[in-house]
């Protein structure tokens, strides 16, 4: 890899795992964001070295031995949610926040409906109009963190 | 640190483009999928994945029990007297029934030796502890603190001290995913105690109900009666209870009527339930064995899972 070990990284994706399973109060459970998609779609906007494939990948196994879903799906999900950031994020850095945030709204209903594409494969769908708060509580985590933690990224140049 | 002067949607660290790398990837989580799907060949990769995020559950479920336990250490001295008084009644009334439970299930096994039926063995049980960890809100699903290394398998029963509480779906070596009999996706075979009728118990996503879809109008079914495992279907074992009719209602122009149950076991409130090892799952080598408590793991756990399916 030719670079240390990014204690940062493992850490934050440790994190978000925990997060991802930590038990909510019902009345808000339904709208958990889903950290691990959050977290690497920041990344791959404001680091893009930090949202490698593997450790996408790997977190997607992760979560998926967690959650009790299909392996892969959770994985399949995160791939496709950094692959298109990170195809885009030259272009994206260029937009104002509000229409990021309206970005990463429509990624994280790209994910949760592959996750929920997947479910319907494999005969386990949920259905109902619930399936889709976690995009909602997503987004305004999404807007919290690119306004709390980019403050100072925004006029570095773009790194690698 | 990465690789300078390489722009970020071009060719990665690795050499290959980032189009391609994700493409691998891709093909290979689908192809994880379908083997996951298809009666489980990743079954040793799921294993190794829960043993690995283990740690994460632990921490995650730490400071609930954590609280647990000091809400239990804190607890004052008056307090805990009166739990001791009203356990020891408890108990003396548990044993007062025991006595005559112990007459009854001679009398019982003699009977059925009069009908050249085999007798029913005693259950084993386990206590395990469910870990605070939330997975999908739309599935009523939990993970236990127990897993193949203490003998669990696939298809086990689940109760708790009032009633059935659910089934394994997932066992890994430490731990193990269960449904609860209110999942959407569950069913029970269960008998109706005054009068031995059978149905199936069926869940409903909600879990302080159950649905019971298949009894005509003319059903002899009335409100609060007490519904318990028929052992039809070789998972539950028989005679435990699943719940309390709560509501009957005639749906005219349907052939069914509608009949919902309340579940006997708390189930939103459990901490601790017990599995079951049911007299049929064990063969009679495996009996003797594992009367002791301490089942040695792997050779039986291959076994009960072959016998599950």
């Amino acid at each position: 890899m030719g670079r240390g070990i990014d204690f940062g990284q493992i850490f934050a994706l440790i994190a978000v795992l925990a997060l991802a399973v930590v038990p909510l109060p019902d009345s808000i459970a339904p709208y958990r964001p889903a950290w691990a998609a959050v977290v690497l779609i920041y990344w791959s906007l404001a680091s893009p070295r930090r949202a490698g494939f593997i450790a996408t990948f790997l977190t997607g196994l992760a979560l998926d031995a967690l959650s009790g879903t299909l392996i892969g799906q959770h994985a399949l999900a995160l791939l496709i949610v950094v692959y298109v950031t990170r195809k885009l994020y030259l272009r994206l850095r260029a937009f104002p926040v509000s229409q990021l945030a309206l970005f990463v709204a429509m990624l994280l209903a790209v994910y949760q409906f592959v996750l929920f594409w997947m479910d319907g494969v494999a005969g386990r769908a949920v259905s109902g109009l619930e399936t889709w708060a976690p995009v909602l509580g997503g987004t305004l985590l999404w807007i919290a963190m690119w306004s709390l933690l980019d403050r100072g990224r925004r006029e570095a140049p773009a790194r690698l | 640190m990465g690789a300078p002067g390489k722009s970020g949607d071009g060719v990665g660290r690795g050499g290959l483009p980032l189009g391609v790398r994700f493409l691998l990837l891709a093909l290979l989580s689908c192809t994880l999928m379908v083997l996951d799907h298809r009666d489980r060949y990743a079954s040793e990769l799921r294993q190794a994945l829960s043993l690995a995020v283990y740690p994460i559950q632990l921490v995650v479920d730490a400071p609930f029990s954590a609280w647990q336990w000091a809400t239990e250490s804190l607890a004052d001295r008056r307090a805990l007297l009166e739990e001791n008084e009203q356990l020891k009644r408890d108990q003396l009334h548990a044993s007062a029934r025991l006595q005559r439970l112990a007459a009854l299930e001679v009398e019982n096994a003699r009977l059925r030796e009069l009908l050249e039926s085999t007798a029913r063995l005693t259950d084993r049980m386990l206590v395990a502890e469910i870990l605070s960890v939330d997975l999908d809100p739309y599935r009523q699903r939990f993970n236990l603190n127990r897993g193949a290394a203490d003998g669990a398998y696939v298809g086990q029963a689940l109760l708790d001290a009032s009633g059935v509480v659910g089934q394994l779906v997932r066992v890994g070596a430490l731990t193990s995913e269960a449904v609860l009999i209110t999942d959407a996706d569950h069913a029970v075979p269960v008998a109706i105690n005054r009068n031995g009728l059978r149905t199936i118990a069926v869940g409903t996503g909600d879990s302080g109900r159950l649905r019971l879809p298949y009894l005509t109008h003319s059903a002899d079914v009335e409100v609060g009666d007490l519904l318990v495992s028929s052992g039809l279907g070789g998972v539950f074992p028989a005679g435990y209870p699943v719940g309390h009719v709560v509501e009957v209602r005639a749906r005219p122009g349907q052939s069914f009527a509608e009949v919902i149950a309340e579940p006997a076991a708390a189930l939103d409130r459990d901490r601790e339930v017990l599995l079951v090892w049911t007299a049929d799952d064990e063969d009679e080598p495996a009996a003797t064995t594992r009367t002791d408590g301490e089942p040695d793991g792997e050779s039986e756990t291959e076994q009960n899972l072959a016998e599950a399916r």
